[in-house]
């Protein structure tokens, strides 16, 4: 069969060629990529984290490796939404994938205003950031109480028509609980998981290695945690799952259809191979051939127990 | 520029003083188009680690394909890397950033430590057309003057401990190189506290300088925003890919 036949799917009413995006904050615009990726074959490319204004981010040293993993604090720099909507969306339209913006508020107006300015053409969704560890304002309130998050959904649905997705923070004791409480405000659909806090100190200087001190751990190191997540999720809620964390090549993103997720998102990965997101497009379609499966939603939730 | 990720295949990594390290790969593609002052991350295949590691071009010969990085052992990394063979693969993603801008007649470049590397890519585009100024610790550090030998018209050193050239800092011989010769342009790369000074010196002797700085890099790419940095006017830069080479008024 066909590869685009296998993989073409929808999710909250977005087509897509295939079921596999990129993560906030580790695809640039997509642009910074095309050298190594045909950006259309990409389910969707979500952008940067935005914020109504323009934020520089955080000082001193944003990332360190740490076991099979990486830490980050770049603390949401961005040039604000408005400078996204003329500049940038105009040069990156072209390249005709999905642009799903992230958006963090350090209010719920915040949320409810970005979604409307964002309400355009050529934007064809929104996800909700309310899991951002490294800013004190970056919304990680709204990601650890179910009502200041359904507070964000509603206020987000109110003022557009686009899909609107919630990223949900792995920060949390019962995630089942955060689920259905933005399923309940409406959200369409659910993307999880953001980054696990973390920390490194440096022993020759006693100081922390990140200018934060606390920064955001993503990688190989916090896949099996994002993979119980979203199948907790999954047995939660109704609503499609977008599923991350430490995804690194097609084996790993299987495991994530499986637990229940519609789509996957490529984060870290895309660092240690920038061709990487093309590889599990194809690898997916191959494991789908190899097991007579004439699409990719025959295999979504499908784990045996 | 393109930018491509490849396998390359490792020529030589030799030890060239202590806990200093030249590796050569075979690479066509990125030897036939990198510019001095870009770099390559390199994916070392060791200790499960999982980032590249950012290098600048030390050298290259277009002509036989080859590309060659000079780097210090200093962490878990580079402490993999020394152990590569000729013969691995070892893939790389470049050539990431854009260079100098080659536009000067008469320049003198300055390094100091592994800030060293990159200039010796200039001083051989520039075929005997550069003085370069070089500081290190002691004279056991110091094989790059060989190393500059074919490329470089004059050689100025300073070491820390004065066992080889002068004693003390790059910035202490500067202001005396700059009475005796009208260079027109200086091309620094070093520790940021040297490359400020010698910015400074530069400004009050009216002649412009570049600098190449260093931050710690995951992409590469410009997309992961790990490297940004201030610029005097305002701006936010990324250093991967808007660098690392900046006018030095621009950002120090
Ligand atoms: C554009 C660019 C060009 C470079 N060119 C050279 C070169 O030609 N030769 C050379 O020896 N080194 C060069 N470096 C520095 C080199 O990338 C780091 O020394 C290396 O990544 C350290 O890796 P590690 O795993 O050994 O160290 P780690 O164990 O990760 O850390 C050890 C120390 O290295 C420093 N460090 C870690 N990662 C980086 C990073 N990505 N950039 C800068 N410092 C870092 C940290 O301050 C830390 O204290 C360059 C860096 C950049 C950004
Ligand atoms: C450098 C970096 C920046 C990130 N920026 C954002 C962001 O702006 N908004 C957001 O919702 N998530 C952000 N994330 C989280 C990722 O989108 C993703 O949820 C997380 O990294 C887990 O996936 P991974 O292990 O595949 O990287 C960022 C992650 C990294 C590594
Ligand atoms: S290293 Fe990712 S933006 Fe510079």
């Amino acid at each position: 069969m066909e590869q685009s036949a296998l993989l073409r799917t929808e999710l909250a009413g977005i087509k897509m060629q295939s079921p596999v995006w990129t993560a906030s904050g580790t695809f640039g615009f997509g642009e910074e990529f095309t050298d190594f990726v045909d950006l259309h074959r990409l389910g969707a490319v979500v952008v940067k984290g935005t914020t109504l204004q323009p934020r520089r981010g955080n000082d001193g040293v944003r990332m360190t490796e740490t076991p099979a993993g990486m830490l980050n604090c770049i603390g949401l720099e961005n040039p604000g939404v408005d400078f996204f909507l003329n500049d940038i969306l105009p040069r990156i339209q072209k390249y005709g994938s999905n642009i799903i913006v992230n958006i963090s508020g350090s209010t719920v107006e915040e949320y409810g205003i970005l979604a409307e300015k964002l309400d355009v053409p050529g934007v064809a969704g929104i996800e909700l950031n309310v899991s951002c560890p490294n800013v004190k304002d970056g919304g990680i309130i709204f990601g650890t109480d179910p009502k200041a998050a359904a507070a964000v959904v509603t206020a987000a649905k109110k003022h557009t028509s686009l899909p609107v997705i919630l990223k949900l923070s792995p920060n949390v004791t019962d995630i089942a609980l955060m689920a259905r409480a933005v399923e309940e405000a409406g959200a369409d659909a659910i993307s999880l998981i953001n980054t696990l806090l973390g920390m490194a100190i440096d022993i020759h200087t006693w100081r922390p290695v990140l200018g934060n001190v606390t920064g955001g751990l993503s990688g190989p190191a916090v896949k099996p945690v994002a993979l119980r997540l979203v199948w907790q999720t999954a047995q939660a809620v109704h609503i499609p799952i977008i599923g991350m964390g430490g995804i690194m090549n097609a084996d790993d993103a299987i495991e994530f259809f499986l637990a229940g997720a519609s789509a996957v998102s490529i984060g870290t990965a895309n660092f240690v191979d920038p061709a990487i997101t093309m590889k599990i497009i194809d690898g997916i379609a191959d494991y789908l051939q190899l097991h007579h499966l004439n699409n990719i939603e025959e295999l979504i939730g499908k784990m045996k127990l | 520029m393109p930018k491509i990720s490849i396998d390359a295949i490792i020529l030589e990594n030799k030890p060239l003083g202590s806990d200093i390290y030249q590796l050569s790969v075979a690479c066509p593609e990125i030897a036939s188009c990198a510019q001095p002052g870009m770099f390559v991350q390199l994916q070392i295949n060791r200790e499960m680690l999982l980032l590249r590691r950012p290098l600048s071009i030390a050298d290259l010969d277009a002509a036989a394909g080859t590309v060659t990085f000079i780097y210090r052992r200093i962490g878990k990394g580079t402490a993999a890397m020394t152990s590569l063979q000729p013969q691995e693969k070892i893939n790389c993603l470049g050539p990431l950033g854009h260079g100098f801008a080659m536009t000067a007649k008469n320049p003198l470049l300055i390094g100091g430590g592994l800030g060293i590397a990159p200039l010796l890519f200039v001083a051989h585009r520039l075929a005997g057309q550069a003085d370069i100024l070089m500081g290190g610790r002691c004279r056991q550090e110091m094989f790059w003057p060989e190393l500059f030998q074919p490329y470089a018209r004059k050689i100025f050193i300073t070491t820390d401990d004065g066992s080889l050239g002068t004693k003390g800092f790059t910035i202490d011989l500067l202001p005396m190189l700059l009475q005796q010769e009208k260079y027109d342009q200086i091309i620094v790369c070093g520790p940021e506290i040297m490359m400020r000074g010698v910015a400074k010196i530069a400004a009050a002797a009216s002649i412009p300088c570049q600098v190449s700085l260093e931050k710690r890099m995951a992409c590469g790419l410009g997309a992961c925003l790990s490297c940004s940095c201030d610029t005097n006017d305002g701006r936010r830069v990324k250093v991967c890919k808007d660098g690392p080479v900046f006018w030095a008024q621009e950002v120090l």
